[in-house]
């Protein structure tokens, strides 16, 4: 995936897990959790949809590597990259 | 019109699932209700032949109406059916309405064959006094059913003339639309992005009001009491460290859910804290289903439950829990999850608070509540540590229990802590 669909793909995992936030608001560089007020729960279901779509297997301790927007997509975007070198 | 929560007085019928003469049996939807909370999907607890739907979609009646008649199936091995009426009344009937519930009307023990309503109607709220949710002037009027499938097909709602009650748009004209549009551009418009489900402000105003007349009522009937205990979490969160390391994402534990595991199998030991007080008197439940407060990012909560949470393995709970949430963010909670709970759980940890002094959801007879998991300072066997520390709290009505049984109930879920494997 490209950074632009990696970028599609997150605001699609959190519009699915969480109807209620406005992608559109979302400032890439802000903290996700704060500003879109998300609990353990809901950011759970963000990593599993992201895992659904890409099959990249984030570990527990790499979740503050993917605080914001644009901090999730360079840590995706590796973890392909990784990936694809590991075929 | 089940109560979906305690605070529910009336709810808007969106849609019906099930038409006069569909065979229906326990468990399965059969409408779609909005409490100004949330869109609530209503099972239903008899198994029959629907008789006749008695409330048009989109009318807004009081809880206790007569939605539908249900007439029971024949009989089997000559043995009469139980009269149906009496279990789709009784789980709604034991949680707020219980107050107002009559004892079950005459009309609900007649012979089984005669058509039964699966939720019959206190006397003190007419059946007849129904009234239509007037139109709301800048909110489409739209059945859920229609939101899909404009999503589906990339229709623009406001574009879609509604033929349903008061305008409201229906699934087929979507499909008209769609059908009419895709016959001028072969290409087809891509689907819309999802519409956002934030709350309308009308929907807030009315979630808050009811939010008030709850929380007043916990306020001026319930004596609540409080006791707190500091619990140490280092062997529970190192257990749950280490299960994670080996378990795909979409088996991971979270820590509340273990904190929600143990608090139902501690309430299931101490069955005093497990029930509701109704007319001077405690009601024990009749199994632990867990209230799970859900915050709302538009403001406001709903408390969902898990049935039977205290007979669900860890990994049940966590799945359940898991759906619980997303479908409360996705506004498809059922019926059962509405009307059941015994004794809620408040979680505030994820907000970074130490502790929250909570106000039990009446009629039920406690509330726990959860902060953050912080590093401590922490004394054990002589030594001083750092360790992670949890504050539980437990608020109970004293009419119902003592401090005594609240502090046995709260070191048992510290003991339970200590022991994750056994979850």
């Amino acid at each position: 995936m490209t950074e632009q669909q990696l970028r599609g793909m997150v605001l699609r995992a959190l519009t699915e897990v969480a109807p209620d936030i406005d992608p559109t608001t979302i400032d890439p560089d802000a903290d996700l959790v704060e500003q879109l007020d998300i609990d353990s729960m809901d950011f759970l279901n963000i990593i599993v949809a992201i895992n659904e779509q890409t099959a990249i297997e984030i570990p527990e301790r790499d979740y503050p590597k993917l605080s914001s927007l644009t901090d999730a997509i360079a840590y995706l975007a590796a973890a392909q990259t990784r990936q694809a070198a590991r075929r | 019109m089940p109560a979906l929560g305690a605070d529910m007085e009336s709810g808007t019928l969106l849609e019906w699932y099930v038409k006069a003469g569909d065979r229906v049996k326990r468990g399965d939807i059969v409408a779609l209700v909005d409490t100004n909370k949330a869109e609530i999907e209503v099972e239903i607890f008899d198994e029959g032949v629907i008789d006749e739907l008695l409330v048009a979609e989109g009318a807004r009646v009081p809880v206790g109406t007569v939605l539908a008649t249900i007439r029971p199936l024949a009989e089997r091995n000559g043995a009469p059916v139980e009269t149906p009426a009496a279990v789709g009344a009784s789980r709604t009937a034991e949680v707020p309405a219980a107050k107002t519930a009559p004892p079950m009307p005459e009309a609900a023990r007649k012979p089984p064959r005669a058509p039964m309503p699966f939720v019959w109607s206190p006397p003190r709220l007419p059946a007849t006094k129904v009234a239509t949710l007037p139109q709301d002037g800048n909110r489409l009027r739209v059945s859920p059913v229609a939101r899909r499938a404009a999503e589906l097909l990339g229709v623009d709602l406001a574009t879609v003339p509604g033929s349903g009650p008061d305008g409201a748009i229906t699934k087929i004209d979507v499909e008209r639309v769609a059908a009419a549009t895709a016959g001028k551009h072969p290409g087809a418009t891509p689907p819309a992005p999802p519409i956002a489900a934030a709350p309308g402000p009308a929907r807030q105003a009315a979630m808050r009001k009811a939010i008030a007349a709850l929380m007043e009522r916990s306020k001026r009937e319930i004596p609540h009491y409080y006791l707190e205990l500091q619990i140490d979490m280092s062997t529970a969160l190192a257990w749950l460290h280490e299960q994670n390391l080996r378990r795909p994402v979409a088996q991971r534990l979270l820590s509340s859910a273990l904190l929600l595991s143990v608090v139902a199998r501690a309430v299931a030991r101490m069955p005093e804290l497990n029930g509701f007080w109704v007319d001077g008197a405690f009601q024990p439940g009749d199994a632990v289903h867990l209230g799970v407060a859900i915050s709302l990012r538009g403001g406001g909560l709903i408390a969902p439950a898990v049935q039977d949470a205290d007979h669900k393995t860890l990994d049940e709970l966590m799945a359940a829990v898991r759906d619980l949430v997303a479908r409360t963010r996705a506004g498809r909670l059922r019926s059962s999850e509405m009307s059941a709970p015994t004794i809620t759980v408040t979680n505030l940890g994820d907000r970074g608070v130490d502790l929250v002094h909570g106000v039990i959801y009446a009629p039920q007879v406690a509330l726990v509540g959860f902060g953050a998991v912080r590093e401590r300072p922490w004394a054990a066997e002589g030594m001083l540590g750092v360790r992670p520390i949890v504050t539980a709290t437990l608020a109970a009505d004293h009419r119902a229990s003592d401090g005594h049984t609240g502090a046995r109930f709260l070191t048992i879920i510290e003991q339970l802590l200590q022991r994750p494997e056994e979850l």
